[in-house]
């Protein structure tokens, strides 16, 4: 039994190996969709119409506010008097972001505690308007910085450097989703594998349907499912190289953090790439022919991408469409993929998804072998 | 085993597709040791048979035993004894020569000592020695078909279905095949081969001739031409065409063709019609060097079989 499986999975590899078209597929969209990704896809906004309200009128509120008239990525368009000029301003769509700094602001800073600035953002344009606000949060922590290390020169040998920080009002600190690289590079683990598993998987048996290798292999003595394993046990190595890769890539050259635990992903990863494999066996059961497997993969993956939350925020999704989500594995395996990188988090909060990963892998998996058997018949 | 007992035996075996009846009540069986022929011209039926005998198409009606296994209901277990080359073998195009036999000599666990014995012994015999690390997406149409062959044989099967293994084959690789054929016969392999080409039914020991799905003879190539319903005829002449002319509408007279040398035809009464042919091409001023009953061949044979209204159906 062993004997063939390995006989299998080491004739996929010779394939594989000299299989220009199947390298072209497993190469080249993931160079290019990083490269995207990473570089043009991050969603970068400049020159925000904005409005400043300074109410502390001291040194620190107008050198934080000059950060802001320097940068390039906001424009001062008021500087307004009141509260009340600031909401006008957004109404009438002059700003898209305010700023208010509150008396008291530098006073905070001096004793080394966070003094707070508040943010009002136009939310009709959500999309620039969070992004805005991650800038807003940039220039607000940089500054913080610079200031902390003033303070600490100042006042050294009383008690160290303190902690100064600038804290944004009414909005998280640090949302790392609103930096699209960090939001999308790790993303790409998902639906890269996704496309390449399945469709390397898929391509990999309609060949042997097609040209008639796969009747040959059935009447030796080797079963369905030690056929199904030597198939899948490449692209399953394949897929988890890929996600180490991307990993790899994405840590290294776009220096996205990764504060969780590797464990979690690595455990995650196996179970998104069970289901990946099942589906392409599925679709290699519905087609005879490898073109057919190529329009039908294009058919099938396109919903899963639209529904898992990788550009497409599941929470603005109308109710049907996101109770479809719930079936899709790429939907829980990017907030793994999330939840490890940019989060920290662990198996205490990630195991929901997890659960749900194996389940869908588990049925996947039933009913493509299932299908698969009855299609050689 | 009783030496007088067929190694395969199919009863009665039927398949439907949708829309048609490709294998309609096919009876026959085959001796330990022998090469039989399923013969008939395309869509006879042969493939859909042959996939019955490996067991990977169910049949609707019948029977198929196989060294002593019911491959109906067992066709799991028929599988150690039979080995099937498609029609279309599937070969790995991206893998050697080598890598190929390795691959289906794995499959059945052929111990590696034993596969490089048979591989270096099928390879010698068919002229590919030389060619073990070609891939063999690049070998002619004859080299695959003899590499599908190896590969089917490395595991020294009992018995040998080979769907129509020569359709496609240069002179030369078919040479070599039937060559190969001949040395695993010595070995006691009994084999099945179905082919459309009438003229390699002669190289077998015994031949079905299958159309419409039925049977309509089944004996050995030399008694089958005594089912020869009437005569060949042999005309040589020069004018060839003219003389299909003079004779096509005669009484008694049918399937005339054209052949190098002239034409040939079949008729109901060799010694009856011999003159009335040599009375009309005279007629016509056809010339001719000479008339008389020729040795038919398997295809003759067939054809007047085809026109034969009491030959069975
Ligand atoms: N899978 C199939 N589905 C429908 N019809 C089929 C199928 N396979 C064969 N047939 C039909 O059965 C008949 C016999 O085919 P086949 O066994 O391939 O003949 P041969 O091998 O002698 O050329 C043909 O009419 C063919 O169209
Ligand atoms: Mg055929």
């Amino acid at each position: 039994m062993f004997e063939r499986i390995i006989a299998i999975i080491i004739k996929e590899f010779i394939e594989l190996r000299r299989d220009n078209s199947a390298r072209f597929r497993l190469i080249v969209p993931t160079i290019l969709q990083m490269l995207l990704f990473g570089y043009a896809a991050t969603y970068e906004v400049y020159h925000v119409s904005t409005a400043v309200l300074d109410l502390d009128h001291s040194q620190e509120s107008r050198e934080l506010l000059s950060h802001f008239t320097a940068s390039n990525r906001f424009d001062v368009v008021e500087e307004a008097r009141s509260q009340r000029d600031i909401t006008a301003a957004i109404d009438r769509s002059d700003a898209a972001v305010a700023l208010v700094i509150h008396a008291g602001f530098a006073e905070l800073l001096r004793k080394g505690r966070s003094a707070p600035l508040q943010v009002i953002v136009d939310g009709t344009n959500s999309n620039t308007a969070l992004i805005a606000l991650g800038y807003v949060n940039a220039i607000a922590a940089n500054f913080a910085k610079d200031y902390a290390t003033d303070l600490a020169q100042r006042i050294s040998g009383t008690a160290g450097a303190r902690q100064v920080q600038v804290v944004l009002e009414q909005r998280p600190w640090f949302n790392p989703d609103l930096n699209g690289r960090w939001f999308f590079v790790p993303g790409l683990i998902g639906t890269l594998t996704l496309v390449i598993v399945v469709n390397l998987t898929a391509f990999a048996i309609v060949r042997e349907r097609e040209v008639g290798t796969l009747e040959q292999i059935m009447v030796s003595p080797i079963r369905p499912v030690e056929f199904i394993l030597g198939k899948t046990v490449p692209f399953f190595v394949i897929g988890l190289f890929q996600v180490a890769l991307i990993v790899a890539v994405g840590t290294l050259w776009f220096q996205v953090p990764f504060a969780g635990n590797p464990l979690v992903l690595v455990l995650g990863s196996v179970l998104f790439l069970l289901s990946t494999l099942a589906l392409g066996l599925l679709i290699s059961t519905l087609c005879s022919t490898q073109q057919q497997a190529f329009s039908l993969n294009f058919f099938i993956l396109n919903p899963f991408f639209i529904l898992s939350g990788f550009s497409f925020p599941i929470s603005s999704m109308p109710q049907v469409l996101q109770w479809l989500t719930y079936v899709n594995p790429l939907r829980y395996y990017l907030v793994v993929i999330r939840g490890t990188f940019l989060k920290g988090v662990g198996l205490g909060v990630l195991w929901p998804e997890l659960a749900a990963m194996a389940a869908i892998a588990l049925i996947l998996l039933a009913t493509s072998i299932l299908r698969f058997r009855k299609s050689l018949e | 085993m009783n030496a007088g007992t067929p190694i395969v035996a199919a009863e009665a075996l039927t398949k439907r597709f949708a829309e048609s009846v490709a294998v309609d009540g096919l009876t026959f069986s085959v001796d330990r040791g022998e090469i039989f022929g399923l013969v008939g011209p395309d869509g006879a039926g042969k493939t859909t048979t042959m996939r019955m005998l490996a067991g990977v198409l169910p049949p609707d009606a019948g029977s198929i035993v196989v060294d002593s296994v019911d491959v109906v209901a067992d066709p799991e277990g028929a599988k150690q004894h039979i080995s099937y080359m498609p029609q279309r073998f599937g070969l790995y195009e991206d893998l050697t020569v080598d890598e190929n036999i390795r691959f289906y000599a794995d499959l059945f666990e052929v111990p590696s000592a034993l596969r490089e014995e048979r591989a270096t012994r099928l390879l010698a015999a068919s002229g590919m020695s030389q060619f073990r690390a070609r891939l063999a997406g690049q070998l002619s149409g004859g080299m695959k078909q003899k590499l599908g062959l190896t590969c089917a044989l490395v595991h020294t099967p009992q018995v040998l279905l080979l769907d129509e293994p020569t359709t496609g084959v240069d002179p030369v690789s078919r040479r070599d095949f039937w060559r190969i054929l001949y040395g695993l016969r010595e070995e006691g392999v009994t084999i099945l081969i179905s082919t459309a080409y009438l003229d390699e039914a002669e190289r077998c020991n015994r031949l079905a001739l299958l159309y419409g799905g039925r049977v309509l003879y089944c004996d050995t190539p030399v008694a089958l031409k005594r089912h020869m319903p009437g005569a060949l005829i042999v005309i040589t002449s020069s004018a060839g065409r003219d003389a299909r002319a003079a004779i096509a509408r005669l009484a008694g007279v049918s399937n005339v063709v054209l052949v190098g040398d002239g034409v040939h035809a079949v008729v109901d009464d060799s010694r009856l019609r011999i003159p009335e042919l040599r009375q009309a091409l005279e007629g016509v001023n056809v010339p001719f060097a000479n008339i008389a009953v020729g040795e038919p061949s398997i295809e003759d044979v067939f054809m007047a079989l085809l026109d034969d209204p009491e030959a069975p159906r």
